[in-house]
Formats: C-alpha cells, sequence, structure tokens
C-alpha cells in the first residue's frame, strides 16, 4: 500500500502479534470485540520533555465512528494527529509505540506520509478551503496523485465527493467560485469532500463541527453518520451529547491516558470508570 | 453510590435541581405510606372518616407526581443527564409511577372501606387482612428507604418480601372464595372486602418495582422481569 518494501511488512506483522498481549493493556480500557482497522499499541507522546500520551492500547473498529473525548490537554487531539503522523511537523515530538493501518505499521522507516495521508484523510475544526475555486478544492489532492486522467473523469469525481458530502445541490452551478465564498458549515463540507476525494479509508476530524452554528453542525453529523458506512471516522469532540449523537464508540482520555473505551451506550449510561463518570456528569474529578 | 454524590456538579444549580428532585420524591413516597396507613385504618376499623380523607386526599399524590415529571423533563431538556444521573432520572420517572398507583390503590381501599358494615367485617378474615396491610405497607417503606439511602442490599431484602405478600394473599383469597360459596347472598359485599386484598398485592409488586430501580439506578443493571437469586447477585456483584 504505502509501504514500499515488503520485507518491513512481515516484520511488522510479526511484532504485532506480541504487542496485542492482553497482559499490557492498562486497566479499564476494553477494545471492542470487532474488526480492527488501526490498532495502536502501547504509544507513548513526548514535546519535548512533556509527555502527552502514556501506553495507549486501542482497536479502532472498522467502518465506525469513533468519538475521543476528554478535557482540554487530555491527549485526545495528540492521538488524533498520531494516527496520520500529523505530529511529524510539530518539532521536538518524539513518538514510541506502534500505530498500524490495516495491519501495517505507520510509523516503518519507508513509509511515504503522502501516501498514508491520502488514506487517512483529516478535517479540522476551523474549516481551511485553499484560496481556490471549489473545484479545484477538490481536484487538487486527485491530481496530485493522479488518481483521475481525463478532465472528464475529473469532473465526475468532483461530482461524487461533492454529492459525497452533501454540498452537491449547494453548488452545483458556482464550482468556479471561491470555495472561501461559502458559509462556514458549507466550507467544513467542502473539506470534507476534499477529503473524500482521494478516496481514503479512514476520516480523522478534529472537533469538525465545534465553529458552526446548530443546524450547520446536525448536517455534519448526519453527513457523518452517512460517511461511517464507507470509512472508518475518528472525530475528537468537547460536545459530549455530539459523541453520543454520532459515535458507536467513545473513547475517555484523561492526563494522556486512555481511560475508558467502549461502545457509547455503555459509556454514557454505565461507564465503568469513577473518572470517565465524573467528566460525563459534569462532577468535579 | 451515597446521595453525596449529587452534590458534586461542577454546576452549583444542577446539584440543587437533583437535590429538590430526590427531596419531592421522598415527600412522595411519605405521603404515599400515609394514604395507604389510613386506608388500612378505615378497612380494618371502619373508620369512615379516615377513609374519606384518603378518597379526598389522592389529589396531593397527582399533584406532585406531575411537578415531578415536569422537573425530570426539565432536567433532561436542559442538562442531557449522563451515566448515574441519567439513571436516577429514569428511576425517579419510574418509581414516581408506582407510587402514584400505590396512591390510587389506596384510595380504592379507603373507597371500600366506606361500603362495608361492621357485620361484613365481623364474617371476613380481617386480621389477616390487615397483616397483610402492614407487611406490605412494611415494604413500601422499606422500598422508600432504600431509595433514599441507594441501598441495594436492603432493596433487594425488600423486594423478597414479596414472595410473602404473595403466599398470604393466595390464602386471604381462598378463605374468601369458600365464604361466597357458603353465603352466595354475601357476594356483592364480600366483593369489595376481595378487591381491597387484591389491591394490597398489587402495592407489594409496585414496592418491588421500586426496589428494582433502586438497584437500576445504582448499579446500572435493570433486574425487572429476572429471578431473586439473578437480582440479589447484580445487586451486589461487580456492576460490570
Amino acid at each position: 500500500m504505502y509501504s514500499t518494501e515488503s520485507a518491513e511488512y512481515s516484520e511488522t506483522v510479526t511484532d504485532r502479534d506480541a504487542s496485542t498481549d492482553t497482559a499490557t493493556e492498562p486497566a479499564g480500557v476494553q477494545t471492542p470485540e470487532a474488526q480492527a482497522k488501526v490498532l495502536v499499541r502501547d504509544l507513548k507522546l513526548w514535546y519535548g520533555e512533556t509527555q502527552a500520551l502514556y501506553d495507549i492500547n486501542m482497536d479502532v473498529v472498522e467502518r465506525q465512528v469513533t468519538a475521543l473525548i476528554g478535557p482540554s490537554g487530555c491527549g485526545k487531539s495528540s492521538f488524533l494527529r498520531c494516527l496520520n503522523r500529523m505530529n511529524d511537523l510539530i518539532p521536538d515530538v518524539a513518538i514510541r509505540g506502534r500505530v498500524e493501518l490495516d495491519g501495517q505499521d505507520i510509523y516503518a522507516p519507508h513509509v511515504d506520509i503522502v501516501q498514508l495521508r491520502s488514506h487517512v484523510g483529516m478535517v479540522f475544526q476551523k474549516p481551511n478551503p485553499f484560496p481556490k475555486s471549489i473545484y479545484e478544492n477538490i481536484a487538487y489532492a486527485p491530481r496530485l496523485h493522479g488518481i483521475a486522467e481525463s478532465r472528464s473523469q475529473m469532473d465526475e469525481l468532483v461530482e461524487d465527493s461533492l454529492r459525497r458530502a452533501g454540498l452537491w445541490n449547494e453548488v452545483a452551478d458556482r464550482l468556479d467560485t471561491p470555495g472561501t465564498a461559502l458559509s462556514g458549515g458549507q466550507q467544513q463540507r467542502l473539506c470534507i469532500a476534499r477529503a473524500i476525494a482521494v478516496n481514503p479509508e479512514v476520516i480523522l476530524m478534529d472537533e469538525p463541527a465545534s465553529a458552526l452554528d446548530p443546524m450547520a453542525t446536525a448536517t455534519i453529523e448526519e453527513l457523518i453518520d452517512e460517511l461511517r458506512h464507507n470509512y472508518t471516522i475518528v472525530i475528537v469532540t468537547h460536545n459530549l451529547q455530539q459523541a453520543a449523537r454520532v459515535a458507536g464508540y467513545t473513547a475517555f482520555f484523561h492526563m494522556g491516558r486512555l481511560i475508558e473505551y467502549n461502545d457509547t451506550d455503555t459509556l454514557f449510561t454505565t461507564p465503568r470508570e469513577q473518572k470517565t463518570e465524573d467528566y460525563i456528569t459534569g462532577r468535579y474529578g | 453510590m451515597d446521595k453525596k454524590s449529587f452534590t458534586q456538579h461542577i454546576s452549583q444549580q444542577y446539584n440543587e435541581e437533583l437535590e429538590d428532585i430526590l427531596n419531592q420524591v421522598m415527600t412522595m413516597g411519605g405521603l404515599v405510606e400515609q394514604q395507604l396507613s389510613d386506608a388500612l385504618v378505615a378497612l380494618i376499623e371502619g373508620d369512615n372518616e379516615r377513609g374519606e380523607h384518603v378518597v379526598t386526599n389522592d389529589y396531593r399524590v397527582n399533584a406532585i407526581e406531575v411537578e415531578l415529571d415536569e422537573a425530570c423533563t426539565h432536567i433532561l431538556a436542559r442538562r442531557q443527564p449522563a451515566a448515574s444521573d441519567l439513571r436516577l432520572i429514569m428511576a425517579v420517572i419510574k418509581t414516581i409511577t408506582d407510587l402514584e398507583r400505590i396512591g390510587d390503590e389506596a384510595e380504592r381501599i379507603g373507597r371500600m372501606a366506606l361500603h362495608l358494615l361492621d357485620s361484613d367485617r365481623r364474617r371476613s378474615p380481617m386480621a389477616a387482612v390487615e397483616s397483610l396491610g402492614q407487611h406490605v405497607r412494611g415494604m413500601l417503606r422499606g422500598a422508600l428507604d432504600s431509595f433514599a439511602r441507594m441501598d441495594t442490599a436492603q432493596a433487594v431484602r425488600v423486594a423478597q418480601e414479596d414472595i410473602q405478600a404473595d403466599s398470604q394473599y393466595e390464602v386471604i383469597m381462598r378463605e374468601l372464595m369458600q365464604y361466597m360459596q357458603d353465603y352466595p347472598k354475601s357476594v356483592p359485599r364480600v366483593m369489595d372486602v376481595v378487591w381491597s386484598v387484591r389491591a394490597l398485592e398489587r402495592i407489594g409488586d409496585r414496592a418491588r418495582n421500586i426496589c428494582e430501580y433502586v438497584v437500576y439506578f445504582v448499579r446500572g443493571k435493570d433486574v425487572r422481569h429476572t429471578s431473586f437469586e439473578q437480582m440479589a447477585q447484580e445487586a451486589t456483584g461487580d456492576r460490570h
């Protein structure tokens, strides 16, 4: 896929079997018994001297929405960014442990990061369309990756991506206007369309609706629910009700540790850990 | 879990709202218990004044139920409770429904008591009826107590007392049936006693329901329609 050396790959798989030993899992963290798309083992992260993540073990379930919740500074965004190596851009970051996508270590030396990010797309808190036309926003990455060969193929891809993101009907007649001229909610859906244009398998979303009004938020949530059928989605949110509404699984982070990971219904009605209970009910921790 | 945990929300207002709801449930429970107690005196001793009092007082129970329903709706809409807060609100909504029905049963008993003549009382197994009445009253008190203390062990004990209530009920009913067979003319009046005894048995069932909500609230386990053994296991075992 994105690893250029197959020898690397087989080595990775062997290591993975050793590291999935359940004895290494911290107390209170139970990974769902379903197909894991992304597998995280003993993940640690430091910003300089400061450790931000401690021994995270987590299986992200395929074609499900997984929400990451927790107080500010708990490490949920750092964790999210580990899943497509966005932290590589930050100086002084050290990462240990293993993150696998479909069994391949994404931190292996020969991984092509550009390729990786076409498999694991990302949508940010603040909509950040390119200062280009709506059409070019979508077409840019597929052109870079050589996904569409002809103009008509590209037209098709742009339309398909915008349709999947629920934006086509609103912008079909003005594809050449700047993406930045759209409303906040539309811009965010444009960013989602841009992310899915390169046909990723996993989409990471960092507070995708926190800058939007309730109607635009509802539209994004509806979209997430539809995308779930084709993509594995990991979403960071401060809005607990949003996690409860959109996610099949929810992970609670606290002070750099994964405290509890369970199906969303269980986590919100009968959490196992007192820390989770205190956080989701708004108590002093 | 203890009651203290409802004072630890970051929102002081939320703490107060939940405390108010708990206090109101206890007030409603106390009122219903008093209604039942008065209804029993009216039934057993033929105290018509008490009987009338029970009948006219039922509106107070209903009014608290409506008030509490509104308070719970308010919490759901405004606070979107989760985890133990959510379970508390669910348990309260269900508990007050049962309390209101217990109030209705007490009212029914009060009404029946007004129909009965002293001669009917002499011919009926009143001692047994009183024993059943005191038993289910004790169950109601125990259920409310376990709710107030969030004490699952007590909830299980009280729920199990329903077995005895059911068997007392069976014995009384057999006796009343026999009496009606022997004295067919007495049937219309004895039926009033039958309905009252039936009401008492239902109160036992409803007290048991409240005990089940206590286990749900504290342990997060739904023990309705399970055996007493399972209930005891869920109430004392690990929450997960």
